[in-house]
C-alpha cells in the first residue's frame, strides 16, 4: 500500500511537470502583448520594455521557468499582471465559489443517478425503467450550458414573468451572508451541473446493479428470508456501488479545476470563470496556475479512487 | 462412445443437405457483421435515430437549399427588414421561419449552415482520435515491454489534463479556427480508444490464430494490421458512434465560450452563445440553435446505443 502510494505519487508528480513544462513552452512560442496592453496605447518602446523587465518578460524562458519552479515550491505561485494581486489571493477567492457549486452538485447527482439506477435495476423493462432511460439519455445528450440557458430561461425568466421570482438570474452569494440566499443563488447552477452526471450515473448504477442482483449471493439471501428491501440495499447496493464511486472520484477531480461552463452561464466567479478571463487577457500566471491545480484534484482524485476501491474490494491488490 | 472427430464424422453424412430451419429456407453461414446489423435493423429507436442522422447529414450538403427557399445568404445582415424598429431580433415569420439574430441575419438559414460545423468537426475529430487511438493501443498491447509502458504513461497523461481548460488555453493562444478547433478536441479524446483497443489485443495476442500467423512468417505489422485489427474493430465502431456526439458537444461547448469559429461563420454554438444576451426578448434566438444541437446529440447517442446492443446482444439493451 505505502509502495503504492509513494509510486503513483512520484507518477502525479511527473505528470504536473510536464504539464508546467507544456504550457510555459506553449505561451512562450506566441508572442505576449501583455507589456503592450499594460502600458497603453500611446506608451514608448522605453515604457514597454521596462514593463516587460519588471514582470520578467525579457528573461530567456528557462530562466523564467526556474524562478517560477522555484517560487512555486516555496508556495509563492507569482502575481496577476493586471491588478499585482497574488495568484494565490485570486484562488483563494475563487475555490470556495466552485466548491459550493461542485460538492452541492455532486450530492444531486449522486443522489438522483445512484436512486434512479436502483429503481430501474430492480425492475427492468417495466415502464419505469425505460421512463428513467429516456430521461437520463435525454440529459446525458444534452450540453451542460444549454441546459443552463434553459433552466434560466423557464425558472428565472418565466417564473418572474408570472410573478414568482424564486430564482436570481446568476451571480454568487457567499454562505456567510446566510444559509437562504447562498442556496437560493446555487439551485439552478446545482441542477445543471448535476442533471448531466445524473444521468451518467444512472446508467452506470443500473448496469452494475443488474450484474451484482445476478450474483450467487444475491439469491441466497434471498433464500434466507431476508427483505426484498434489505437485499436490495444491504447485499446489493453495497458492492455495486463500487463503480459509481470510482465514477465519482474522477468527476469530483475533474470538476474540482473550475466548472468553466456552468460558471460563466451563471456568471459565478470561480476557478473556471478566473481561468476563462485570465485566458483573454493572457494573464500567464493565474492560467498555470489555476491549470496546474486542475490538473492535481484530477490526479489526487485518480489516486484517492484506487485506494478507495482496495478498501471497498477486498480482491483488488494495489502493487 | 467417443466424441472424437472420426467417430462424429460417421454421424454426419458429408452428402446429406444442409438441415432446414422451420420455416423452409436453408440455414446458412451468418458472419457477426451481418448478424449485428440484422439486430440494429429490428431495433426501431437506432433506426429512428439513424434516419434523423441521415436528415441532419443531408441538412449540411444541402444547406444552400435553405438560402434557395429563403433568399437569405447565411451571412446577409437584414438590417432594414430582420429587426424591429428598437434593433431587436424579429420572431419567426412567413419571411424569417425561425426569426432573426442580433444582426438581422436569417436564423433558419444559419441552422442548416450551422450544421456542417458541426458534423464536420465531430466526424473529423473523432476520426484523429480513433486513429490515434487504434495505433497508440495495438502497439502498446502488442509489442508489451517498454512501449507499453511509456505508451501508457502518456495515456495517463492525456486523461489527467483538464481538458476544457487546456482546449480553452490552446484555442486563445492559437486563435480559433476550424482545423485547431478539430486537432484540439481529436488530440485529447484518443486516451480512451487507446484503453480499450491495449486491453482487447493484450488477450488477443495469446491466441492460436496469432501463433499460426506468426509461424506462417507473418510480420509484426501484418499481423497488428491483418490478423488482430479486425478483431478490435467492434468496440472501436461502438466507442466512435458514442463518441462523435461528445465530440459535436465539446465543439458547441468551446463556440459558446466564444472559442469556436471565427465569426460571421454559423455555429450552433456560437449562435447559442448570442442568443444568451436575447433570452428575455427573443426566445427564438437561442431555441432554435440549442433545439437542433440537442437534437442532433441526443439522434447520435440513441443510435450509438443501438449499436452497443446489436453488437453486444447481452448488454443491457436500453428501449427495446
Amino acid at each position: 500500500m505505502l509502495r503504492f502510494l509513494v509510486r503513483r505519487t512520484a507518477q502525479g508528480l511527473l505528470v504536473l511537470w510536464l504539464i508546467t513544462l507544456v504550457l510555459f513552452a506553449l505561451f512562450f512560442v506566441v508572442p505576449s502583448n501583455v507589456a503592450r496592453t499594460l502600458a497603453g496605447r500611446q506608451a514608448s518602446p522605453q515604457t514597454v520594455a521596462l514593463i516587460q523587465h519588471r514582470l520578467g518578460l525579457d528573461l530567456p524562458l528557462w530562466r523564467q521557468y526556474v524562478g517560477w519552479v522555484g517560487r512555486a515550491l516555496r508556495g509563492d505561485l507569482g502575481y496577476d499582471y493586471y491588478h499585482q494581486v497574488p495568484v494565490t489571493t485570486i484562488i483563494a477567492a475563487a475555490l470556495p465559489v466552485t466548491l459550493s457549486l461542485v460538492l452541492g452538485a455532486a450530492i444531486l447527482w449522486l443522489v438522483i443517478g445512484v436512486f434512479n439506477g436502483v429503481m430501474s435495476a430492480i425492475h427492468p423493462r417495466s415502464f419505469l425503467d425505460r421512463s428513467l432511460t429516456v430521461f437520463a439519455l435525454f440529459f446525458y445528450s444534452m450540453p451542460s450550458f444549454l441546459l443552463g440557458l434553459l433552466l434560466l430561461y423557464f425558472f428565472y425568466f418565466q417564473l418572474t414573468l408570472a410573478g414568482f421570482p424564486l430564482f436570481p438570474a446568476g451571480g454568487y452569494v457567499p454562505l456567510s451572508q446566510g444559509v437562504g440566499p447562498w442556496v437560493d443563488h446555487l439551485i439552478l447552477p446545482w441542477f445543471t451541473l448535476a442533471l448531466v452526471s445524473a444521468a451518467i450515473y444512472t446508467r452506470l448504477t443500473r448496469g452494475s446493479m443488474l450484474d451484482v442482483l445476478g450474483e450467487d449471493y444475491i439469491r441466497t439471501a434471498r433464500s434466507k428470508g431476508i427483505a426484498e428491501r434489505r437485499v436490495v440495499t444491504r447485499h446489493g447496493l453495497r458492492s455495486a456501488l463500487t463503480p459509481v464511486v470510482t465514477q465519482f472520484g474522477i468527476d469530483l477531480g475533474a470538476l474540482l479545476g473550475g466548472a468553466v461552463v456552468t460558471e460563466t452561464v451563471f456568471s459565478l466567479p470561480g476557478l473556471g470563470k478566473t481561468t476563462l478571463d485570465a485566458l483573454n487577457q493572457q494573464n500567464q500566471p493565474v492560467i498555470i496556475a489555476v491549470i496546474l491545480l486542475a490538473s492535481a484534484a484530477i490526479v489526487v482524485a485518480n489516486i484517492a479512487v484506487d485506494v478507495v476501491y482496495a478498501v471497498l474490494d477486498p480482491r483488488v491488490r494495489l502493487h | 462412445m467417443s466424441l472424437d472427430p472420426v467417430s462424429l464424422g460417421s454421424l454426419v453424412d458429408p452428402d446429406q443437405d444442409l438441415p432446414e430451419a422451420p420455416d423452409g429456407k436453408a440455414i446458412e453461414g451468418r458472419s457477426p457483421w451481418l448478424l449485428a446489423w440484422q439486430r440494429l435493423r429490428r431495433d426501431r429507436v437506432a433506426m429512428i435515430s439513424l434516419v434523423v442522422v441521415v436528415l441532419i447529414v443531408l441538412m449540411a450538403i444541402f444547406a444552400p437549399v435553405a438560402t434557395w427557399l429563403t433568399g437569405h445568404p447565411p451571412n446577409e445582415q437584414y438590417r432594414q427588414i430582420g429587426l424591429t424598429p428598437d434593433g431587436l431580433p424579429k420572431g419567426p415569420s412567413g419571411q424569417f421561419w425561425m426569426g432573426t439574430d442580433d444582426l438581422g441575419r436569417d436564423i433558419f438559414v444559419r441552422v442548416a449552415y450551422g450544421a456542417r460545423v458541426s458534423l464536420l468537426v465531430g466526424v473529423v475529430a473523432t476520426g484523429i482520435a480513433v486513429a490515434i487511438g487504434v495505433i497508440v493501443g495495438l502497439a502498446a498491447g502488442f509489442f508489451g515491454g517498454l512501449v507499453d509502458t511509456v505508451l501508457a504513461r502518456l495515456v495517463d497523461v492525456i486523461l489527467c489534463v483538464p481538458f476544457l481548460l487546456v482546449a480553452i488555453a490552446l484555442v486563445s493562444i492559437t486563435g480559433p479556427g476550424l482545423s485547431i478547433t478539430i486537432l484540439v478536441i481529436g488530440f485529447f479524446s484518443w486516451a480512451s480508444v487507446a484503453r480499450i483497443v491495449r486491453g482487447q489485443v493484450l488477450s488477443l495476442r495469446e491466441r492460436e490464430f496469432v501463433e499460426a500467423a506468426r509461424s506462417l512468417g507473418a510480420s509484426d505489422r501484418r499481423i497488428m494490421f491483418v490478423d488482430i485489427l479486425p478483431n478490435v474493430l467492434a468496440p472501436v465502431i461502438v466507442y466512435t458512434t458514442l463518441l462523435i456526439p461528445v465530440v459535436i458537444v465539446v465543439e458547441a461547448t468551446l463556440a459558446f465560450l466564444g472559442l469556436g469559429l471565427p465569426p460571421p461563420t454559423a455555429d450552433w454554438g456560437g449562435m447559442i452563445s448570442d442568443g444568451q444576451a436575447y433570452y428575455t426578448t427573443s426566445w427564438w434566438f437561442l431555441m432554435f440553435p440549442g433545439a437542433a444541437l440537442l437534437i442532433t446529440t441526443l439522434a447520435f447517442n440513441l443510435f450509438g446505443d443501438g449499436v452497443r446492443d446489436a453488437f453486444d446482444p447481452r448488454s443491457d439493451q436500453l428501449l427495446n
